[in-house]
Order: structure tokens, then C-alpha cells, then sequence
């Protein structure tokens, strides 16, 4: 099996050699380093005292890559109403075929939804695969995965990406599992080498990091990937490619789940569609000093959102939240408010076209993303700024 | 009726950064501390062990010093604990884990009702507890924001799809990963502290489980592998402004409408 090999011999500092990692995975046992079950296998150990840490190959596992041709769009959908992210992800779809050479594929399934495929050919796909039933009118997880499996056992595509929405992030683990390959969540950058490897990079461990992850050996690859985090290509007048409608077997739809009811949400509009949005974070003193914020925002016809310590205080509404455990967000505006920049909440909206951070801090790590830092207090910049509009 | 929750230890702060001059990371305590949106999952156990004189077991994986957690799930009122410890458990992405979660699962008591956190605050993926289900072949329902009623054969769920709430009836057993705002979850008692002090966890091991093939588990069992990691990029062209308060709010409403956002 593969692992990292401990070279004792080399090991001069123990101390040292046990805080190369910072997840605490290596420990001293018997007077021996071990490396533990808390292994991330970031292989910082390796890259930073190669004489001492060394990784060893497991077996090999024979894949030949030329078997698995095209890279798949899920169309996330509700009821047939498709999510924009299908969109996104065609765009960069579109993109990682050309440098290989791949077809563009659409995988849509649902009921009734024969009609709405043929807006997808608007976007330069090569083929939409339909699994048009009855069962599918619902998303519930045995028929969807079924219908997955299905699609990848005919189709066998190389690469296959679905949008990290609520279906997307339930659907695309459960197939990943049933072909025991790789699923890496909420990418924010693609690419593709010349072998097909897809190159998957996202924010990682939780920290100020970023992980570049791959799938060698194994066939389809998975990525989910969020909403804005992509462009969507511009929507031809003519169509192109085709529509296939697939078949599967009635006993494979079956499922032990039943949906009673599907509620609407109040319509109110998300900060996801907003294109002005204006941060209150932890710089905001108190609760009532939002009214500041609101107002800023009122004056350019946006809308508030926050940093998660404001919404765990309880000040607003967790939908409200920019950030990996809150909303992706991709404004033309967007005006931080004593915002502290973490790369949670960076990665969920630094693909705003403009941003401008107001902060206290001439070190705070906001400024590295902003295209206009502003150093001050916004308790007296925001009242002056406001007057000016 | 039979629950059990999995649980995972993280780091006690998202502190873990690299150092952009020298590559290095840069180390920030040691501090440990159970993944936050798993203590949903534990409350949820709760409120259904309230209702249904249930029993309520936790698993874990990771190295001995996930102990800690689960003497913390014992403490909010958990009844047993397992944790799946080995080194040949390391190095294994979200599929690895999930598999050696599942395997260990079916060493525990039987389930009806498995329930995750929505996800853990250092992985970030939301993809392990779906990917349990799989491997256990039972359904499951992610993002559940409230539980409608639960009985011996069934448990009613509403489930947050972002626009509109989704009410699904699934039959058990089924896994369920859980939002926050499901329940509040409790504070672990004093009390339970003492009473549960010498309580037994068990621990699994991979000579344990069914599953002899090593090559499954840890480093050999996960397809994706980390590459490179790296600090996140900051090229942007960018500017600074320093100044007054009046200064800086003039100069801002200036260059707002100028970019024609006024």
C-alpha cells in the first residue's frame, strides 16, 4: 500500500520533525515517529524534509484514460426550471474540451422535460442526453443516482461537473461512491491536462490554503462547483448539437421516498442576484449600527450581507451570509464594511468586478483582494460617503 | 429505535495559513474541538431519543485524541461511542473516509436513523455523509432543516432546496444530514460529565471490519490526491487609500460615479 516511510537515521530534531505538520498527524511512539490517522497526506512532511519523510507508491492501478471521452454538464434543475449554474459550468465546460479535444455533454433528467433540453443547444454543447419519466419528475436519490449510473456505464465520460447547489451537492457523492472515483467540492479553478487529469483547485482545510487536487486513477472525475463561480457563454440565435433520449428500465426508478409537498419560498430576492451589495462585518459595533449599512446600500440600490460572526451573533439572517458555509456572490459592486477578509469569506466573493473594502486595518487581509482599500474608520467615512451620493 | 451520529474532530481554529515567503506553514495551537455542525446532529439524536425512547450511538474517525469528542457526545447525552482509529486509516480523502465510516458503522448496534452535521468546518465538502449512505445502500436526505414526524418505519423530513422546501417521506433506515437551524443544541452537562467519566468507547480498528483489503482504506483507497497547496492569490491590481474620514468618503462617492454605479 502506498504511505509515507519515516527515515528514522535522518531524524536529527524530533521536536521539529513531529511540528512539520500542522495537523498534528505525526507523533512519537516508542521513541519512533509515526505518522498518524490524522493524516491529511498534504505532503508538506515529504516536500519540506524529504530526507527524512518519503513517500512509497501503492500498487498500480491499470486505467486507460483514452476509454473515457467527454466532459458532462448535470442540468440542475427544479421542476424544470433550469439553474443558472448549468450555464456556468457549459462555459468552462467548453473550455476544458477544446484543450482535449473532448464533445460537450448535457445530462438532463427529470419528467416532461423534452422541450426545455432544446434551450441547451443554444450554447454550443455537442449532445444533450435526456432521461425523460415520470418517476424523475421529483429529485429523490435512488432514481436520480440510478439514472447517473446508467448515463456513465453508456456514455463514459472523462470528466463530469455539477453545480454545488442543494440536488447538485446530494446527487454528485452518492454517484462518485457508486463508482468509488473522486469527487472534489466547490472548485473555484479548472483546468485540464493533455491525459485528461483534471486539475481541481479549492480552498482547503479549512484555512488560508489552497488545494490543488487531482484524480489520476480513477474514471469519470467529479467536481462540484458553485454558482458564479464560472461564466456563462453568451447564448447563440442558432442551435447546435443534438438531443438523446435515453431509455432505462422501470425497476431501476424505484424509490423508498416519497414528496409529500414542495413549498415555495417567500420570494425575496437573494443577495446571489444582487449586482450592488454592501458587507457589514465585524467592524459594525452594534446590532442597530446596521442602519448605516442599509443605508449605504439603499442610496446605490443594493442590498446588506454579512460575515458569518455577524450572522452567528444573531444580527441577520444566515442568508444573508458571503462565504464557503454561506453564499458565492458575483456582483458588479461590492463595498466591504470593516470586513476582515478570511479566505472563507473571500472565496464567496472575490470575483465581484469592483470591489472596495473599508477597513481600520492597514494589514487586513481584505485588501489583498480589493481593487480599492480604503483605510479608515467606517464610522466616519460611511456618513460622509453617504451625504456625497 | 436505534440512532446513531457521525461525529469528527477539527481544529479548534481555521488559523492554519502559510507563510507567503517561505512557504511554510504556519502553525497556530493545537487545539481541537468537535466539528461545530455536528453537535446539530447530536441534538437532533437528542430530540428524537426524547420522543422515541431511542438509543443514541456516535462514531468517529481519527486518531486517539478524537476521544474528546465523543466523551463531549456522552456528556450531551449520547449512550455509546466508537471511535475507528488506525494508521492505516490516514491519508484518506472524502470516498476513504466514508467507506471506514460505513465499514464501522455496521460494527456498531443496528440503526434506524444515521444523522450527519451538514458538514465538517475543516474538509468543507458536505459529501461525506451522502457518500455513507451509498455504501450503506440505504437512501438518504441532505440539508434537512426540520424533522416532521418520525415512526417505527418512517421519518418526514423538510428539506431546504435554497428557493423552495421540499417535505419527503423516506422510509428507514436512512441517513440524514441536518442543517442549523433544526434544533438548538444543548450544553454538555456537568452532570452527564461525571456519570459518563468511566462509560466505555470502543474502538475499531481495521482488523475490525469486514473489509480485509487494506488497499481500500486510507492513502490507497482515495482517488483524489492534493498536488501542491499554496496560498490563495492576491494579483490583483489594487490600490490604497489613506486619508480622513472626508477625504476618503469624497473620494469613494467620486469614484463610484465615475464607475457609473450613481
Amino acid at each position: 500500500m502506498a504511505y509515507i516511510k519515516v527515515n528514522q537515521q535522518n531524524v536529527k530534531s524530533k521536536k521539529e520533525a513531529i511540528e512539520i505538520c500542522p495537523f498534528n498527524a505525526i507523533e512519537s511512539q516508542n521513541d519512533k515517529i509515526v505518522i498518524n490517522s490524522a493524516c491529511k497526506m498534504c505532503k508538506i512532511c515529504i516536500n519540506q524534509m524529504p530526507e527524512i519523510y518519503e513517500f512509497v507508491e501503492g500498487k498500480k492501478i491499470i486505467l486507460n484514460k483514452d476509454e473515457w471521452k467527454g466532459i458532462v454538464v448535470y442540468v440542475d434543475h427544479v421542476e424544470g426550471n433550469i439553474h443558472p449554474v448549468t450555464y456556468e459550468l457549459i462555459g468552462k465546460a467548453k473550455q476544458l474540451a477544446k484543450k482535449i479535444n473532448h464533445p460537450v455533454y448535457c445530462l438532463f433528467i427529470g419528467s416532461d422535460i423534452r422541450e426545455k433540453a432544446d434551450d441547451l443547444l443554444h450554447y454550443g454543447v455537442d449532445e444533450v442526453f435526456v432521461y425523460d419519466e415520470k418517476e424523475l419528475y421529483d429529485f429523490r436519490i435512488e432514481p436520480y443516482t440510478a439514472v447517473f449510473e446508467d448515463f456513465i456505464n453508456n456514455v463514459k465520460p472523462t470528466i463530469i461537473l455539477v453545480g454545488g447547489t442543494t440536488i447538485g451537492r446530494s446527487l454528485a457523492p452518492r454517484v462518485a461512491a457508486r463508482f468509488r472515483t473522486g469527487l472534489t467540492a466547490d472548485c473555484t479553478i479548472l483546468d485540464v491536462k493533455e491525459n485528461t487529469d483534471l486539475d481541481q483547485i479549492r480552498p482547503a482545510f479549512g484555512g488560508n490554503i489552497m488545494a490543488h487536487i487531482h484524480t489520476p486513477k480513477h474514471r469519470p472525475q467529479f467536481s462540484t462547483v458553485r454558482y458564479k463561480i464560472f461564466d456563462a457563454p453568451e447564448k447563440n440565435e442558432n442551435k447546435s448539437g443534438k438531443i438523446t433520449v435515453c431509455e432505462i428500465k422501470k425497476n431501476k426508478l424505484k424509490s423508498v421516498i416519497k414528496v409529500l409537498e414542495i413549498k415555495k419560498k417567500d420570494k425575496v430576492k437573494s443577495i446571489e442576484e444582487a449586482e450592488i451589495i454592501v458587507v457589514a462585518g465585524n467592524g459594525v459595533r452594534q446590532e442597530s449600527d446596521l442602519i448605516l449599512i442599509q443605508k449605504l446600500a439603499d442610496k446605490l440600490g443594493g442590498m446588506v450581507a454579512t460575515t458569518r460572526p455577524l450572522i452567528e451573533a444573531g444580527w441577520t439572517d444566515a442568508k444573508n451570509q458571503i462565504g464557503l458555509s454561506g453564499r458565492t456572490v458575483k456582483p458588479k459592486l461590492i463595498i466591504t464594511c470593516g470586513v476582515s477578509g478570511s479566505i472563507q469569506f473571500v472565496a464567496g466573493m472575490n470575483n465581484s468586478e469592483n470591489i472596495f473594502a473599508i477597513n481600520s486595518d492597514p494589514n487586513a487581509q481584505i485588501f489583498k483582494v480589493a481593487n480599492y482599500g480604503i483605510v479608515g474608520d467606517l464610522y466616519e467615512i460611511l456618513p460622509e460617503l453617504i451625504d456625497s451620493l | 429505535m436505534n440512532i446513531t451520529v457521525c461525529i469528527k474532530q477539527v481544529p479548534g481554529t481555521s488559523e492554519v495559513e502559510i507563510d507567503e515567503k517561505t512557504g511554510n506553514l504556519i502553525r497556530d495551537g493545537i487545539s481541537a474541538k468537535m466539528n461545530p455542525y455536528d453537535l446539530y446532529a447530536i441534538e437532533t439524536a437528542m430530540q428524537l431519543k426524547k420522543q422515541n425512547d431511542s438509543k443514541v450511538n456516535v462514531i468517529s474517525m481519527g486518531p486517539p485524541q478524537a476521544l474528546d469528542i465523543i466523551k463531549e457526545a456522552y456528556m450531551m447525552g449520547a449512550d455509546s461511542g466508537y471511535l475507528l482509529t488506525d494508521r492505516k486509516f490516514a491519508g484518506a480523502d472524502v470516498l476513504a473516509t466514508a467507506y471506514t465510516l460505513s465499514q464501522g458503522i455496521k460494527k456498531m448496534e443496528n440503526y434506524d436513523l444515521i444523522i450527519c452535521g451538514k458538514m465538517t468546518t475543516d474538509g468543507d465538502t458536505a459529501q461525506v455523509g451522502p457518500e455513507i449512505a451509498e455504501f450503506l445502500g440505504i437512501p438518504h436526505v441532505a440539508n434537512v432543516k426540520k424533522i416532521l414526524d418520525i415512526n417505527s418505519k418512517s421519518i418526514t423530513v423538510e428539506m431546504d432546496m435554497s428557493e423552495s422546501l421540499e417535505i419527503q417521506e423516506v422510509q428507514l433506515p436512512c441517513l440524514i444530514t441536518v442543517e442549523k437551524e433544526i434544533y438548538q443544541p444543548r450544553l454538555p452537562s456537568f452532570k452527564l460529565k461525571l456519570s459518563t467519566a468511566n462509560r466505555e468507547i470502543k474502538q475499531i480498528t481495521f482488523d475490525d471490519l469486514d473489509d480485509s483489503d487494506v488497499e481500500n482504506f486510507g492513502l490507497d483507497g482515495s482517488p483524489t490526491q492534493v498536488l501542491d497547496i499554496f496560498p490563495p492569490e492576491s494579483n490583483r491590481k489594487n490600490e490604497k487609500w489613506e486619508g480622513t474620514g472626508k477625504e476618503l468618503g469624497n473620494k469613494m462617492a467620486k469614484k463610484l460615479k465615475e464607475l457609473k454605479f450613481v
